[in-house]
Formats: C-alpha cells, sequence, structure tokens
C-alpha cells in the first residue's frame, strides 16, 4: 500500500500531504520516543504516534518515514504545522489509540496484498 | 568527486526547534552527491542524535563533516560539562537529560548508543569542564 492509497482510504484525517505519496509503505511502527524511534523507526514506515511536534518531523524526515499518524487526537502544533509544510512531510490523524491505528494500517496492506 | 568536500555547521545552544537543521543539510547534500541510501541514513541519524546531544548537555556547539569518495567523517566538538562515565554514557537507557527535554521525546538514553550502532567508527573524546568532541565516520 502506497502512502496515496492510505491516505485515498479515508481512514484518517489529512493533516499535510508531503512529497513522495508514490512510495511503498513497509509496515507501521509505534513509538513515542523519538531517541527510541531515531534508532528503530523502520524505512519508509507509517509512524503512529501521539507526539506532535517539529522533532517528530525531524525524526521523520532523517529516517526515511513514509508518513505520520497522530493517533490518539493528537495534534500538530504551529510550528510544526509549518514545518510539515515546508519539509513535504506527510501527517494523518485519528482519534483512536496507537494500536488501533497501526492495527488498520497492517489490516489493509494485508488486504490489499491479498487483491494483488 | 575526487575531493574532499568540508561543511561545518554551528549548532545554536538550547534551541530544540532548530536542532536538526545540520543534519537535515548534510543528508540533503549527500543525496545529490549520490551516496548510498544506507550511508545517508546512517549519516542522518548518528549525526541528528549527536546535534541533540549538543543542545541537551552542552549549549550547542561546531560540528564538521568531510565528505569524500570513500567515507563521511563528522567531527562534534562542544565546549560542555564533558561525559563523567562514558560506559555509562553508552549503556543503552541511562540519561542524563532533565524533565523538559523529555517531556520532548527525547532523553531515552539511546543518543550514545544510535551513534555507535550508525557509524562505522566512533571515537569519544572529552574532559570534565572543557568540552567533549565525538568523531564519527560512515564508509560510502
Amino acid at each position: 500500500m502506497t502512502v496515496q492509497e492510505l491516505i485515498d482510504s479515508g481512514m484518517f484525517a489529512v493533516e499535510n500531504v508531503g512529497e513522495g505519496t508514490d512510495r511503498e509503505i513497509t509496515q507501521p511502527f509505534c513509538c513515542d520516543l523519538l531517541s527510541v524511534a531515531m534508532g528503530r523507526a523502520p524505512e519508509r514506515g507509517a509512524w503512529v504516534t501521539v507526539m506532535g511536534n517539529m522533532n517528530t518531523l525531524a525524526v521523520a524526515s532523517l529516517t526515511e518515514t513514509a508518513c505520520i499518524i497522530l493517533a490518539e487526537g493528537a495534534v500538530l502544533d504551529e510550528v510544526a504545522k509549518k514545518k510539515a509544510k515546508e519539509q513535504e512531510i506527510t501527517v494523518l490523524s485519528t482519534d483512536e489509540p496507537i494500536f488501533e491505528a497501526a492495527l488498520r494500517i497492517w489490516q489493509k496492506q494485508k488486504e490489499m496484498q491479498g487483491n494483488a | 568527486m575526487d575531493e574532499v568536500m568540508v561543511l561545518t555547521y554551528d549548532v545554536p545552544p538550547d534551541d530544540f526547534t532548530r536542532a536538526g537543521e545540520a543534519s537535515s543539510d548534510v543528508k540533503s547534500k549527500l543525496k545529490m552527491l549520490g551516496a548510498s541510501p544506507a550511508a545517508v541514513r546512517k549519516v542522518a541519524i548518528a549525526m541528528y542524535e549527536g546535534e541533540i546531544n549538543m543542545v541537551i548537555h552542552a549549549h550547542g556547539g561546531k560540528i564538521t563533516v568531510e565528505i569524500s569518495p570513500q567515507s563521511i567523517k563528522m567531527v562534534l566538538a562542544d565546549v560542555g560539562p564533558g561525559i563523567p562515565d562514558i560506559d555509562l554514557a553508552m549503556k543503552a537507557g541511562y540519561s542524563t537529560a532533565p524533565d523538559e527535554v523529555r517531556s520532548l521525546g527525547f532523553g531515552a538514553g539511546m543518543g550514545l548508543p544510535n551513534m555507535k550502532k550508525y557509524s562505522d567508527e566512533m571515537k569519544i573524546e572529552t574532559e570534565i569542564g572543557v568540552g567533549t568532541t565525538i568523531t564519527m565516520l560512515v564508509n560510502m
């Protein structure tokens, strides 16, 4: 499933659409500690987190994360929103808890693989 | 590209909104130079961790990056408090970061371990009250 396909699925609200939405998502990734995410975030992963600050965006960009999903109703602060636009990072959001959000991505991926 | 490209950056103190600018810049330059995605990712992660450490612990510092066809060498120098016990600081999970830093999602004690993990060589020179210089090498 590509980032664009995840956006089009309507599962999550769209905060910002960035570059590279044709990238294939490798796997969902759950983490709220940026230091851990820095070392562990998979390349082209869909990162589900409640941390919506500037540094989340920096970590996403440096680890080549495909997109960020803010869970539990978390939002980007104003500075981060601006940065997401500038850096062209795709950010989605949901009121669901982290696990449920990640599980839905994973299920959708399996479903699409099955159809392929 | 036969010669060595040298880049220098000032890391501003106590400014978490700007931390990562130097690593992002190096990352995009390496991409333009055609470095392998694996090398780019290693440099970006190792250098960002170093940058964050300088902001948290050392009131900023200076980073010099030398890019050659064989490798990328990063030298991160600060005039901070120094590291009293390197072995302890290298232990995953050990952190002396203050609470406000933790509330941003940092301070999990993974900075130095991540830097070691993502560089091919790492050297720490530190003196209490004088500062710390960390040299990291990533092969192309």
